[in-house]
């Protein structure tokens, strides 16, 4: 868990601080060193597919960019801002309908300048994952 | 739909359907067969209130809505593709101004197309992000 950094301030920075997480309603659901989970609810305004009533692919996409940075973010002793380089994203499978999403992130190796996250979404069962993602970023130690 | 029906209105009717394309704010400009979409600027796509920059997770979305749009425009009795992966760039910092973005279908074959996406604000030379992905082209009837 955490260690030199306190990570209390993440929850506030990472939901309501930045204007689409808000819009997506993305809450925090847990935080350790270098691990993150959060998830956003259903809602009628996210659906992707009309005829099922599915949450819309790009909010898992959102959602999963979010989560990897809170998971570098945690990994990462000293605050400092952070740009994502690459993001890839593999659909398993539909959300199921009317589901929200929930991701958990790991930053499993952290450079002075890269962070190496791996991630996965799910709806309701974390061993039945709909998503799993690869993602690197860059830190930007001057701010 | 006619066959000879308005391109533009084609893939318009196309996202005013996804109620999460309406969430964005995002629409197309239809020249022949050249698509561009738009996703105006909104305070609720930000996802770093401090420089600030368009959320990661909304660039990623924006581009893969911009690959089904066009895909919807090629092939427009089909239903809407699924999303098999897709693996985006971030190259520059999107600030809070309007984006623009163009696909190529750089290859639709039978049951899967592959698709390139690219985003940009100022300068379509400047890219702010690259997007690949590969889509699950689906018939007429109910899967």
């Amino acid at each position: 868990m955490t260690e030199t950094y306190d990570t209390a301030a993440l929850p506030d920075r990472m939901t309501q601080f930045v204007p689409h997480a808000a819009a997506l309603g993305m809450e925090l659901v847990s935080i350790g060193k270098g691990v993150g989970v959060m998830r956003s609810a259903w809602r009628e305004e996210l659906v992707g597919d009309p005829e099922t009533g599915v949450i819309a692919g790009g909010v898992v996409t959102a959602l999963i960019d979010h989560t990897c940075g809170l998971a570098v973010n945690s990994a990462n002793e000293t605050p400092m801002p952070i740009a994502t380089l690459d993001l890839r994203i593999d659909y398993l499978r539909p959300a199921k309908p009317r589901s929200g999403v929930t991701a958990e992130a790991t930053c499993y190796r952290l450079t002075r300048s890269i962070g190496f996250v791996r991630a996965q979404a799910w709806d309701d069962d974390p061993s039945d994952p709909l998503a799993t993602a690869q993602a690197t970023f860059m830190l930007n130690p001057r701010g | 739909m006619s066959e000879d029906a308005n391109p533009t209105g084609v893939v318009d009717t196309f996202l005013q359907g996804v109620p999460y394309a309406r969430f964005l704010g995002m629409r197309v400009e239809v020249a022949g067969d050249e698509m561009t979409a738009i996703l105006p600027f909104a305070q609720h796509l930000i996802g770093n209130p401090m420089l600030p920059a368009l959320h990661g997770g909304v660039l990623g979305a924006f581009m893969e809505m911009t690959a089904l749009a066009q895909l919807s425009l090629a092939q427009p009795l089909r239903r809407v593709p699924k999303t098999i992966d897709i693996t985006v760039e971030y190259l520059r910092s999107a600030g809070p101004k309007d984006t623009y973005a163009r696909a190529i279908l750089r290859k639709v074959g039978r049951r899967v197309a592959n698709v390139q996406v690219e985003a940009w604000q100022d300068s379509r030379a400047k890219p702010v992000a690259g997007m690949t992905g590969h889509f699950l082209l689906r018939n007429e009837e109910p899967s």
